[in-house]
């Protein structure tokens, strides 16, 4: 008999508290990527103390995670939404990319010139917003009313709106006193997120309070009013939805729609506040690493920003690595994977119990 | 007008292979109740892993073996992940995806752009003569014809034989599968590998005979219009080619506005028209009542099986 017969998995009576399942994700990761930076001939410990230097030591780096964090934020609240509904929004990184193009052009092609900056950059934002819902339409109308798998048609749009931003940069769009270089012109100053406070948190602008504010309203949104009530009854059971007469279609085309907006704001943000102008750069994932904000919060919008910040510092430690170490900053996006399939892995071992030996009786 | 039919048709069936491969794949995971959407990731890691192998040994033969290896490695991974663990399966598959692009993107920096052995066109005996069907199917590379003996053979066991039938029923009702004593993990773990090793052929196909070389991100999305084609397929292996097929011709009509000169469509809409389509195509076939009853998903797709419920 091989002692893996006596191997049991019993589910456990309480499940064990979040922060185990992602204490063991980050341990996971942390392990994964020790035997990658091995495997690379680096040692793991410099090289993690490389990625903690440049996350967290000095000022600019901290603001740099703030940056990052802001668009982490915004799609993570996409995606978080959408999970409510059971509705997978995998199209985050299509939608910010249209929030973008909306939001640039709306910018250099609507607004009057010698527009006070307030207005015009909350127009601006606010086309963003609508790009990215427009950007979601057709696969939230083919959800709601044609039954339609909204991961697919989220995810093959990503696709098609990285080549449309890049024709619109490299062709109608192009500056034409840009020396061939391909981008728009820079948008007018009065359309640019004002920096909050240039001296101390660096390129740290005004999207991020906007996010920050967005986390808790949409909390409220959902745990508080009729309409977050009914978006979280048909997550839990659309039979019960149904028969309650819920317009099952009408939420699900306004949640991913909102769900777009969301995403859409947070490519306006980069955008406006960061680029100022459309340009290589916008679509570098940020979409899709919004999944990962979303559940290692586990769908709590609360929590958002937290995993938003974790998630930007480690970001901001793997760009260190490439320039101090000369390793790939795609170390990254690596131990994110990490980082998800070491929390699902914790939030199997919460709720079940690996034991070796006999089953209890009784 | 008849030899650039001719063309035409070279060209779809030669952009459908690694979509065709990794569809069968997926085809069988999902046949047996496993969905997993980290076809683009494994597919990545196999052009990766299979541009590699062909590189040092010079033989792109053993560059096929290591990509279904990789992949079937990837894939074993998703299955530890939904079968053993009972995981969230599109959250495993897509932190799937993103491990296999983060990992391709840092292990193959020094390899992109470099030029190695690759399949070229294999001209068979009397088949490549035949007029049309001939010169469209069998002026292709080898792993085309792997392809086409591997589709019916899918075919044949999922519906033909006992072992394809316990398959089928774990997909369909693992709960009844396990009451007549079919071992619906291992049966479903077994099948995720094996859609992972066809998810690598797919990917080697793009780096050692299609676009010969390795790129970043070189699949352009190609692992998800491959789960795209399973639904359209309706879960069906020639149904699989037969919708890759669609996508080749949606990429040979892009080539083909290009070589003629026909400036009627620009090329940034014809490079989206791949994708745009296989849209159009999910909503007609998932989006009529009368289609999606008839295709019938495997009813028990995506949802973990526990003895203790």
């Amino acid at each position: 008999m091989s002692p893996w017969s006596r191997l049991r998995i019993e589910p456990r009576d309480r499940a064990l508290p979040p922060l185990f399942s992602l204490g063991l994700g980050v341990g996971l990761a942390l392990l994964l990527g020790a035997a990658i930076f091995a495997g690379l001939g680096v040692n793991p410990l410099s090289a993690y103390a490389a990625m903690a230097a440049g996350a967290f030591g000095s000022g600019h780096a901290l603001s740099e995670i703030l940056v990052k964090a802001t668009p982490l934020l915004l799609t993570g609240l996409a995606v978080a939404l959408a999970a409510r509904m059971l509705l997978w929004n995998v199209g985050c990184e299509g939608q910010l990319v249209m929030g973008g193009v909306f939001a640039a052009g709306c910018a250099l092609f609507l607004l009057p010139p010698g527009a006070p900056p307030l207005p015009a950059a909350s127009a601006a934002l606010l086309c963003g917003a609508l790009g990215g819902a427009a950007w979601a339409l057709v696969p939230a109308l083919l959800r709601a009313w044609g039954q339609v798998s909204e991961i697919l048609t989220t995810l093959l749009l990503n696709y098609v709106a990285v080549i449309l931003v890049e024709h619109l940069y490299y062709g109608p769009w192009r500056d034409p006193a840009g020396f061939g270089f391909p981008g728009t012109a820079e948008l007018p100053a009065a359309a640019h997120l004002a920096r909050l406070w240039p001296e101390a948190l660096g390129r740290v602008h005004a999207g991020l309070p906007l996010a920050l504010l967005l986390a808790p309203l949409l909390a409220f949104l959902l745990a508080r009013t009729r309409w977050g009530f009914s978006v979280r009854v048909i997550g839990l059971s659309p039979g019960a939805a149904r028969y309650a007469r819920l317009n099952v279609p009408a939420r699900t085309l306004a949640v991913l729609c909102c769900s777009g907006a969301l995403a859409g704001l947070a490519g306006a943000g980069e955008v406006l506040g960061i680029h100022h102008r459309l340009q290589e750069g916008l679509a570098v994932g940020l979409g899709y690493d919004g999944i990962i904000v979303a559940w290692l919060a586990r769908g709590n919008p609360l929590a958002a920003p937290l995993t938003a910040l974790a998630l930007g510092a480690l970001f901001v430690g793997a760009d260190q690595l490439q320039t101090n170490l000369g390793l790939p900053a795609s170390i990254g996006q690596t131990l994110e994977a990490a980082l998800l399939l070491g929390y699902l892995a914790g939030e199997f071992l919460a709720r079940h119990r690996v034991a070796f030996g006999r089953a209890h009786v009784g | 007008m008849w030899a650039d039919l001719v063309f035409l048709g070279q060209i779809a069936v030669k952009s459908s292979v690694a979509v065709a491969l990794a569809a069968l794949g997926e085809l069988v995971a999902e046949r047996s109740g496993v969905l997993n959407l980290g076809v683009e990731g494994m597919m990545l890691m196999g052009a990766l892993a299979g541009f590699a192998a062909a590189l040092t040994t010079g033989d792109p033969w053993l560059g096929l073996g290591a990509a279904a290896l990789v992949g079937a490695a990837l894939a074993g991974l998703h299955a530890f992940f939904a079968v053993a663990l009972r995981a969230n399966q599109v959250l495993a598959g897509l932190a799937l995806t993103i491990l296999g692009a983060g990992l391709s993107s840092f292990l193959g920096r020094s390899l992109a752009g470099q030029s190695g052995p690759r399949f070229r066109p294999l001209h068979l005996p009397w088949l490549s003569d035949i007029p049309v069907a001939g010169e469209i199917f069998f002026t292709q590379s080898a792993p085309a014809y792997l392809l086409y003996g591997l589709a019916p053979l899918l075919w044949y066991w999922l519906f033909r034989t006992g072992s394809g039938l316990r398959v089928r029923a774990c997909g369909q009702g693992a709960a009844s599968a396990d009451a007549a004593g079919v071992n619906v993990a291992r049966t479903r773990a077994l099948c995720t590998v094996l859609g992972g090793a066809l998810a690598g052929l797919g990917g080697a196909y793009l780096s050692l005979s299609y676009t010969p070389g390795w790129a970043t991100g070189m699949t352009g999305g190609q692992g998800w219009i491959a789960v795209a084609m399973v639904v359209f397929a309706a879960w069906r292996p020639l149904g699989a080619v037969a919708g890759a097929m669609l996508f080749g011709l949606f990429q040979a009509l892009q080539f083909w506005f290009q070589a003629t000169g026909q400036e009627l469509v620009p090329a940034w809409l014809l490079r989206m028209l791949p994708y745009l389509l296989t849209i159009a195509v999910l909503a007609v076939v998932q989006g009529s009542p009368s289609l999606r009853r008839r295709a019938g998903a495997p009813a028990d797709l995506g949802r973990p099986f526990a003895r203790e419920g």
